[in-house]
């Protein structure tokens, strides 16, 4: 028999048809502990060898899964060991590590491999120096390749000499694809309290806590919960809308909760997390700014903003829960500028600036992402956006990050393109009067009292 | 192999959606269990709990046969397996 309704069956077609709901990544976390060498080209060699064996099956398995299910996995993706943790020994260019994964990435079928990482919230060891040192031209010979470096945590504080060098390799990186519009620097985050099990891009890394090989998986769905809140009465209350929005997360994640059960059970792989975050598309209606908006905000960004987006972000996290007992990586909506046409519309207007995101960052997940700024925007500058992105992570105990890209030759009003998923978006302002001499100091700000828990 | 699925037809109304999918369905060895018609919101919605027998057809298979049909009578037809909407609608 039947039970389930006709009105369920067609919500979840419609759903998928009309509303974007689909699956945003099913992302393998592998184990690259046993390709440790003393050069990097033995290491290149052997991190290929292990992605080829290990992720083989992942682009058939993917596609037999959307098949059977209905739903759509809009990326397949792979993360790896924070490559800093098996390249101590080797040096001092670890670019043909990057160009191992970039083939590998390339021939297995995924848009984005993340791991070309290090962690130095408390110090610079030596791998992690090289990882940095060679992200500009591990960034700009690949394509698939994304980076990602932890500055800071609530438990050590925020690591300012780190913060400073990450800002100057930002600016490299972006002078290494001045050509491509510093597109160098939309694949490397800048993290406070990484997580080991994120999916999403460009920040995912398989964390040393992990099993040997794990299926991660990122739900989507901001045009799901966009339509659910725009489908209720102009004076439907607070609670009722967050209601709606828990009720819809329920339903998003349980989705994910299934795909991934059974990618890690048809790649014969523990299952490891599903990750709540909302992550918005430059697909039309597919935007967390528009589920703002559809709250009650005139336009993204203005007074009200925090508010909408802390009720939407508890909300979901209320409603994943219930649909899932694995929840992990970043679990928060995600409010990348480029990559959502809303939040785009809403720095057009002059709504939303990035002293309104960082205020945002306070209530939901990641923060200063996916963000244009002017080209000649200082180091120092960029160091003290970075800084007080950590701050606000490290007393609040939870992950923040930065993804600036100083686009080369461009200034305040000009736009930039990306293509794909990276979208487009205006170059943003900065504000000018810059902590200089803050981030010059050096130093580790200390863990804040916070910290003493045990 | 057995695969209990879910077959969902939406679309306008007309003559011939039944017999349409009723018929591929049968040439490809799929048993229906359940059949419920209704209009949602003004749509002609029809929703089927089949089992496609694997052996006999892959899942693939059937739901490439099924996209011909729903071109022919210009209806959205979805062919996706039932856990899916069990997962999604049962705590």
């Amino acid at each position: 028999m039947l039970d389930i309704s006709p009105e369920e069956i067609a919500e979840t077609v419609t759903m998928v048809t009309q509303q974007n709901l689909d699956i945003r990544t099913v992302t393998l976390g592998v184990s690259l502990n046993d390709c440790a060498a003393s050069d990097a080209a033995g290491i290149a060699d052997r991190v290929y060898e292990r992605l080829m064996t290990v992720a083989e099956k992942l682009i058939p398995t993917c596609e037999g899964i959307e098949r059977d299910f209905g739903i759509p996995i809009v990326n397949k993706r792979i993360s790896v060991t924070p490559i800093a943790e098996i390249a101590t020994c080797a040096g001092p260019d670890l670019t043909p590590i990057a160009l191992a994964m970039d083939r590998a990435a390339r021939e297995i079928g995924v848009d984005f491999i993340g791991g070309f990482s290090a962690l130095v919230q408390k110090g610079i060891g030596r791998g992690d120096q090289l990882v940095i040192d060679s992200l500009p031209s591990a960034l700009a010979l690949t394509e698939r390749v994304c980076g990602s470096v932890n500055v800071a945590s609530t438990r050590a504080g925020i690591n300012m000499d780190a913060v400073m060098l990450m800002a100057d390799t930002i600016k490299a990186t972006a002078e290494a694809t001045a050509d491509r519009s510093g597109i160098g620097c939309a694949k490397l985050v800048v993290f406070c309290n990484m997580v080991e099990d994120n999916p999403f891009m460009a920040g995912a890394v398989h964390g040393s806590g992990e099993a040997d090989v794990v299926v991660n998986v990122g739900i989507s769905g901001p045009g799901v919960v966009n339509a659910v809140v725009r489908s209720l009465s102009e004076d439907a209350d607070l609670t009722a809308v967050a209601e709606a929005i828990k009720a819809t997360s329920f339903k998003i994640t349980r989705a994910g909760e299934l795909v991934a059960r059974e990618a890690a059970r048809r790649l014969g792989v523990t299952m490891g997390i599903v990750d709540l975050s909302l992550a918005p598309t430059p697909a039309d209606g597919d935007s967390v700014a528009e589920i703002i908006e559809a709250i009650g905000v005139k336009r993204c960004g203005g007074p009200g903003t925090t508010t909408a987006l802390a009720l939407l972000n508890d909300a979901v996290k209320k409603g994943g829960a219930m649909g899932t007992s694995s929840i992990g990586g970043l679990s928060g909506a995600f409010i990348p500028v480029s990559e959502d046409m809303g939040m785009v519309r809403a720095v057009e207007c002059g709504a939303l600036t990035i002293e309104k995101l960082e205020a945002m960052m306070s209530v939901c997940s990641v923060g200063l992402d996916m963000i244009a700024i002017p080209g000649d925007t200082p180091a120092e500058t960029i160091a003290a956006v970075i800084s007080d992105a950590c701050a606000i992570g490290v007393i609040n105990s939870k992950t923040t990050a930065a993804r600036l890209i100083p686009v080369p030759g461009k200034s305040v009003g000009d736009y930039v393109s990306f293509g794909g998923l990276l979208g487009h978006a205006p170059i943003m302002a900065v504000n000018a009067w810059a902590g200089t001499r803050l981030v010059r100091r050096g130093g580790r700000v200390p863990a804040p009292l916070g910290s003493l828990r045990n | 192999m057995k695969t209990k699925a879910i077959l969902s037809v939406l679309g306008e109304d007309r003559v011939g959606i039944v017999a349409g999918v009723s018929g591929a369905l049968a040439e490809a060895g799929v048993n229906i269990e359940d059949i419920r018609q209704t209009i949602l919101s003004g749509v002609f919605s029809m929703t089927m709990l089949v089992t496609v027998d694997e052996d006999a057809e892959s899942f693939e298979a059937v739901q490439a046969r099924l996209a011909t049909v729903a071109e022919k009578i210009g209806m959205q037809i979805t062919l996706q397996r039932e856990d899916v909407f069990r997962f999604m609608h049962r705590v």
